[in-house]
């Protein structure tokens, strides 16, 4: 089965059952598939062949949807963008994955239109809300309309065709497109839904975005069971978010560590409860201990699920909520249809009780990163069964003597922000174009509001006087906000190693 | 104090979120959400007006009405400093 034919099953064996409750409104699965069939015949209409690239720039709500489904239903591949992402980055994405269309809103036509003067692949760029003002770069026009009654050309297509790329910051800091195929993330959404035990009784709230794989298969997995997903822009505004989960009956409620720290810091949090929440699943970083006793002091019926993946793989494992106590800071053991173990640097599988490399094998592991084979043959490595690649993550866990797995570090020391993977070497080269600066090195540090922050050590070149104001103003303007440091300090030089490298394990 | 509401905001999201030059562009009804903020972002906001004009914004009061564009901010902001 490919992602999308799950939705059609869905439309025709429930076409009544509500699919999606957004921007006010409620859509059943009859209207949320017959919306999409019209936009991918729109798609085809603009020229859009399987395996092109469509990438969408939006806010989570109904045109992000529809837009998802539409894309796989012309045998396209869905490249889904943070629409906070700034013209530079945008660009940089756009251009290495080649797409064809971008579909984004009005309001986001300033970086929207800066990144398309930079590109060349785009040949359409469908701008939903307020008519593109006449300025507009000319390949922008309005958002057809995905009122129902169109239907896309059959297309040929296979599960192995790419459904999604996901991009993620590599090491050296380029833009690196997770490729993902249909059968990647039908195994990864049947995996996830079997131990959470999902069922088309659930209502999920999502605000997370879909340009990450933990918000792209919120929508996935809600679709593929029948439930109801109830999606939201943003947590900006949380005790709006909890009135609503309480007003529609919410029963999932996946969540980032930052989004609970915001809940649990309000103060009315008691007077807002949620009694039909039966799980809050939580990812992208360890769980702090204050977190969960919180949780479970807000929603005392909902069991809290403690999860790790990468969006090389989408999830790997997740901890069973009884054992919360039993295992603290634990990630828990393998989901069902898959297996993993710990590698040593030479390659040897480690028995239980030891630290080292996570690989993974199944078929949730990605096809590879997009147009870049060096990184793809440093993570997808000859396995034990010949002919099959398994996933070497990069991420270094313990595990103890029943196989139950703590994470460690990035094995090359990636920062995490807000969840988000961030390369201390794409904020040292930012910091080393600046003017006035001689070597710089940026190190997380852990920060209670976002995890971890990013401190930069920075050392200037003789006669430079620069302020901790104007260094992080030109992070700022050159990159993604979570890699922006929140510290600067400024040293005369930095530690190096005997070889001359700057040795970060003496920077605190 | 209450006189440039607009314009203090202005100049602060453009300093902390835009990045480029003096928020002009924003207009009066421009949602933050839409453009510049993300659930991080507003809670900067929020501390950034509890600091700037000695309010306490309630957990109730974290609404897009009292705090989505810089008219929302303005008209929230004076009915704080006016109870």
């Amino acid at each position: 089965m490919l992602m999308h034919q799950l939705l059609e099953l869905t439309a025709r064996t429930m076409p009544d059952r509500i699919a999606l409750v957004t921007d006010g409104k409620r859509l059943t699965y009859a209207e949320v598939d017959a919306r999409a069939d019209t936009l991918a015949a729109a798609l085809q209409d603009a020229g859009v062949e399987p395996g092109d690239r469509v990438a969408t720039c939006l806010d989570n709500g109904l045109d992000a949807v529809v837009a998802l489904y539409a894309a796989m239903k012309c045998g396209a591949v869905l490249m889904a963008i943070n629409p906070l992402t700034k013209r530079q980055r945008l660009a940089a994405v756009l251009n290495d994955a080649r797409a064809s269309v971008l579909v984004t809103h009005a309001g986001l036509l300033d970086e929207v239109g800066a990144a398309l003067a930079t590109n060349r692949s785009v040949h359409t760029c469908w701008v939903a809300g307020d008519v593109p003002p006449a300025g507009a770069d000319t390949r922008c026009r309005p958002m057809p309309s995905t009122e129902p009654g169109g239907s896309p050309a059959p297309v040929p297509t296979t599960d192995q065709d790419l459904a999604a790329l996901i991009y993620t910051s590599g090491s050296t800091g380029e833009p690196k497109g997770v490729m993902l195929s249909h059968l990647n993330m039908v195994s990864a959404a049947r995996s996830v839904n079997a131990y959470l035990q999902l069922t088309a009784d659930d209502v999920v709230f999502s605000a997370l975005p879909h340009a990450y794989s933990y918000g792209l298969y919120q929508v996935l997995s809600t679709f593929m069971v029948g439930g109801t997903l109830v999606l939201e822009r943003s947590f900006s505004f949380p005790v709006k978010v909890l009135q609503q989960m309480a007003r529609e009956g919410v029963t999932v409620f996946p969540g980032v560590p930052t989004v609970f720290a915001r809940l649990l810091a309000l103060k009315t949090l008691a007077d807002h409860p949620v009694p039909t929440l039966r799980i809050i699943t939580s990812a992208a970083a360890a769980l702090p201990d204050a977190h969960i006793h919180g949780l479970r002091e807000a929603f005392p019926h909902a069991k809290l699920y403690a999860m790790y993946g990468q969006t090389e793989c989408k999830r790997v494992t997740y901890l069973p909520p009884e054992l919360l106590d039993e295992r603290p800071g634990s990630v828990g053991r393998g989901m069902p249809n898959q297996e993993m173990w710990l590698e040593d640097e030479a390659g040897q599988r480690l028995p239980f009780g030891s630290t080292g490399e996570l690989v993974v094998r199944g078929s949730h592991v990605m096809r590879g990163y997009w147009e870049k084979p060096e990184a793809t043959a440093r993570a997808l490595r000859p396995g034990p069964y010949p002919g099959e690649m398994v996933l070497h993550s990069g991420d270094i866990f313990r595990t103890d003597s029943d196989g139950y797995f703590w994470f460690v570090s990035r094995k090359d020391e990636l920062i995490k922000v807000r969840g988000e993977k961030v390369s201390p070497r794409d904020i040292e080269n930012v910091l080393c174009a600046m003017p006035g600066v001689l070597e710089a090195a940026a190190i997380g540090c852990t920060d209670a509001v976002v995890g971890e922050a990013v401190k930069v050590f920075v050392a200037l070149q003789p006669g430079h006087v620069l302020t901790e104001r104007q260094v992080i103003q030109h992070c700022a303007s050159r990159l993604e906000t979570v890699m922006v440091p929140r510290h600067v300090v400024f040293v005369d030089e930095l530690p190096k190693t005997d070889s001359g490298k700057i040795r970060k394990a003496g920077l605190v | 104090m209450t006189d440039n509401i607009k314009a203090t905001v202005r100049a602060y999201i453009a300093e902390n979120f835009i990045m480029r030059g003096d928020g002009s562009e924003i207009a009066e009804t421009d949602s933050f959400m839409e453009k510049h903020l993300d659930s991080t972002g507003f809670l900067e906001l929020v501390t950034f007006l509890e600091e700037t004009y000695g309010i306490a914004v309630d957990d109730e009061e974290m609404l897009p009405e009292n705090l989505d564009s810089l008219n929302n901010v303005d008209a929230y902001v004076r009915r704080k400093l006016a109870a």
